[in-house]
């Protein structure tokens, strides 16, 4: 039962500008620029803008700024935004294969055309806090090295020739589902999985993730090829009648390879989970990788005997604005079900001490 | 393409808005009329209380079947994909909304999409330029205190055809009828009678 | 890309909506006075759904939206031009669409004034990168030869 009640308006608007004061700090020192956390924080801002679900960096800067570095409420302001502003089309599907390679490695084929590019990572990093970073020293430029004319294809279309690994599936005319326009309704297609891990908690899938490798639905994964960098994304123009280009976009692809020892139809072969993020997200796209694959357990005909591989658990828990508007609804005034529940519990405990007195008595 | 692409609402999003109430309005009291001024320079054959309607609901997401007039002139459907990038859809069962300039070319409704029980809400709303011939009509259902009598622009045989569409609810077509200057809705649930 | 090499309208749109407003700017300018024009479509934003492919070639799915920014505009000679890019810098999204009306008028000024510095631009900052990813290429070398 709901009873409207009145109040605490004063005390909101001046927790707002307290909030305000706190989020600024010490007025002596210089306030952070936008710039500065779209060039100083850019895993920061890349992770806000894959959870937030809109490419945008100077927007998820400033949500950061906003939200005090809270993450989730930074994405969630993303996704507030994002509701404000008219879609004008849906683009071009982007070309992971036509790539600016800024990273890209793979962990199952040693020499692969393109070769291994370990990029900007902290992989080799000795994990040492640095505390020259503390000052703002001079840093080096680069290394550079003549890059070499060779193309780097996808890992899994250099072994696909063999059907040893399974192909990229059938490319459908009808378009893809969309849980932003449409309610999700399970079974979901493998596109619509897809959607929702992209936009998925990276810790949330993370410790998925991490669950399949620890034996809940084993998969033996093994990383065919990670790739990071730059795209161009497309717009068909109706008023233009042709394509253009848009920009570009960074993004993150993580292709994992795994055992399937086939079935009556299909002879044994390598299975693969995919990972697309937006910005560099590496963690997120592998985790995504790792839970895609689990989820397709119904599609091979595996047994479904753990979390990862229950879609509905998976895809429904995922959304950490979902999860953090109903975890936190609990803070809001539930005074009246509480008065109802303590008014329940008093009586049950008067029942049960005259149950045991008459229990005494006899 | 064509001079006419410049012709969208002069205040885009108060104009639409504005629009978007009158429709609203116009569904909720099914054949009261509503004030909607049409656009200043649609481009023809769309009549301009239709432009208006089209600028206010169509985009990209929303499949539109032209009737025959529209759909062969060029620079309507230039200015359709300049202004509201809405698809043109050839069948009519897969279109979210139809434009129909010609009333007298209006195909059978039940070749509209019907929606599902599920998902009522996926079917066709008509937007259809009134006729010249007006049809003498008691309206009843939700949205009317008792009756209603109101003159519809709308061509004789709507009036039978209308009654298939009512027995489908909740599926069925809605349809908004735009004349000169003003709209009245003519929502799936409104029963029609002769008188 | 060469003057010499005609370029069509999406290579000019791409080129545009690669730039960097500050450069975007600065090439328009050399350009001459800004035209006489009026406007179609205000400049505005909005969103545009990014789809990828399952398993990079597969089945389209959606990603997630990215912010877009487009206008439209009309020389006083007639031209039409429309800008679009990524981001919400709406004045960037007008300077294309100026620009794009104009290379119609004039492709070949307009190529030599602006593409062309643009697309040099372009692809030194792209082989630079590529360079500085180059570096981190790993040579492998066998440390224990086996008997072959």
């Amino acid at each position: 039962m709901y009873v409207a009640v009145k109040g605490g308006e004063a005390a909101i608007a001046n927790a707002h500008r307290l909030l305000a004061d706190r989020r600024r700090g010490d007025r002596s020192l210089p306030a952070i620029g936008i710039e500065q956390i779209v060039n100083q924080l850019g895993l920061a801002v890349d992770r806000v803008m894959g959870e937030g679900s809109l490419y945008d960096r100077e927007l998820a800067a400033l949500a950061i700024t906003q939200a005090r570095g809270d993450m989730i409420e930074a994405i969630f302001l993303v996704r507030a935004y994002r509701t404000t502003l008219p879609r004008f089309g849906i683009s071009v599907p982007i070309d992971t294969a036509a790539m600016e390679i800024e990273r890209r490695i793979s962990a199952s084929f040693k020499d692969l055309p393109g070769g291994q590019v370990l990029g900007p990572t902290f992989d080799y990093t000795h994990r040492l806090i640095d505390p020259a970073l503390a000052e703002d020293l001079p840093v080096d430029a680069p290394l550079t090295r003549e890059a070499p004319e060779t193309a780097s294809p996808r890992v899994t279309d250099l072994l696909a020739g063999e059907g040893l690994i399974e192909p990229d599936g059938v490319v459908s005319s009808e378009p893809p589902g969309d849980l932003t326009r449409e309610p999700l309704e399970f079974p979901l297609s493998r596109e619509l999985r897809l959607q929702a891990l992209a936009r998925g908690d990276e810790g949330f899938l993370l410790a998925l993730g991490y669950s399949t490798q620890r034996g809940y639905a084993r998969t033996h994964p093994f990383a065919g090829e990670i790739r990071i960098g730059e795209v161009e994304v497309r717009l068909f123009v109706p008023e233009l009648g042709f394509e253009v280009v848009l920009g570009r976009v960074r993004v993150t692809e993580c292709q994992m390879v795994n055992q399937f020892h086939g079935n009556a139809e299909t002879p044994p072969q390598f299975t693969r989970g995919y990972g697309l993020v937006f910005g560099q997200a590496e963690r997120k796209a592998m985790s995504m990788a790792l839970c895609d694959r689990a989820l397709r357990a119904r599609e091979f005909g595996e047994d479904i005997v753990a979390p990862a591989q229950d879609e509905e658990f998976v895809i429904s828990h995922s959304d950490n604005v979902q999860a953090t508007g109903f975890v936190e609804h609990l803070k809001l005034p539930h005074y009246v079900d509480f008065q109802a529940e303590l008014d329940l519990v008093r009586r049950l405990r008067a029942e049960h001490a005259s149950e045991r007195k008459r229990e005494a008595a006899e | 393409m064509a001079a006419a692409l410049a012709q969208g609402f002069a205040d885009p999003v108060l104009d639409a808005q504005q629009a978007f109430r009158a429709v609203l309005m116009a569904l909720a009291e099914p054949g009261a009329p509503r004030a909607l001024p049409g656009l200043a320079h649609a481009p023809p054959p769309l009549p301009p209380v239709l432009a208006a309607l089209a600028l206010t609901l169509l985009d990209h997401e929303t499949p539109v079947w032209l009737d025959r007039p529209l759909a062969d002139s060029n620079a309507m459907k230039s200015w359709l994909a300049f202004q509201c990038g809405a698809p043109l859809s050839d069948d009519p069962a897969r279109a979210a909304f139809a434009l129909i300039a010609e009333p007298a070319g209006l195909p059978p409704l039940a070749l509209f999409a019907q929606g599902t029980d599920a998902f009522p809400d996926r079917s066709t709303t008509i937007l259809i330029a009134a006729t010249p011939t007006r049809q003498s009509l008691t309206l009843t259902g939700p949205g009317i205190d008792g009756s209603r009598k109101a003159d519809l622009p709308i061509r004789p045989s709507l009036v039978a055809e209308w009654a298939e569409n009512r027995a489908l609810f909740p599926r069925g077509v809605d349809v908004v009828i735009a004349g000169a200057g003003e709209i009245i809705g003519l929502p799936r649930t409104t029963r029609l009678a002769r008188g | 890309m060469s003057a010499t090499t005609a370029m069509t309208r999406a290579d000019a749109l791409r080129l545009l909506a690669l730039a960097e407003p500050t450069r975007l700017d600065a090439v328009m300018q050399s350009l001459g006075p800004e035209p006489a024009h009026e406007v179609l479509r205000p400049a505005e934003t909005g969103l545009v759904m990014v789809q990828g492919r399952v398993g990079g070639g597969g089945g389209a799915f959606n990603l997630g939206e990215a912010s877009v920014s487009r206008a439209s505009v009309r020389l006083k000679t007639g031209e039409e031009g429309h800008g679009y890019c990524l981001g919400r810098d709406s004045g960037k999204a007008r300077q294309i669409a100026l620009c794009d009306a104009l290379f119609q008028r004039d492709p070949a000024s307009v190529t030599s004034t602006v593409l062309v510095p643009l697309a040099t631009e372009l692809a030194a900052a792209d082989a630079r990168r590529r360079a500085e990813t180059a570096a981190t290429q790993v040579d492998f070398f066998t440390l224990v030869r086996g008997d072959d």
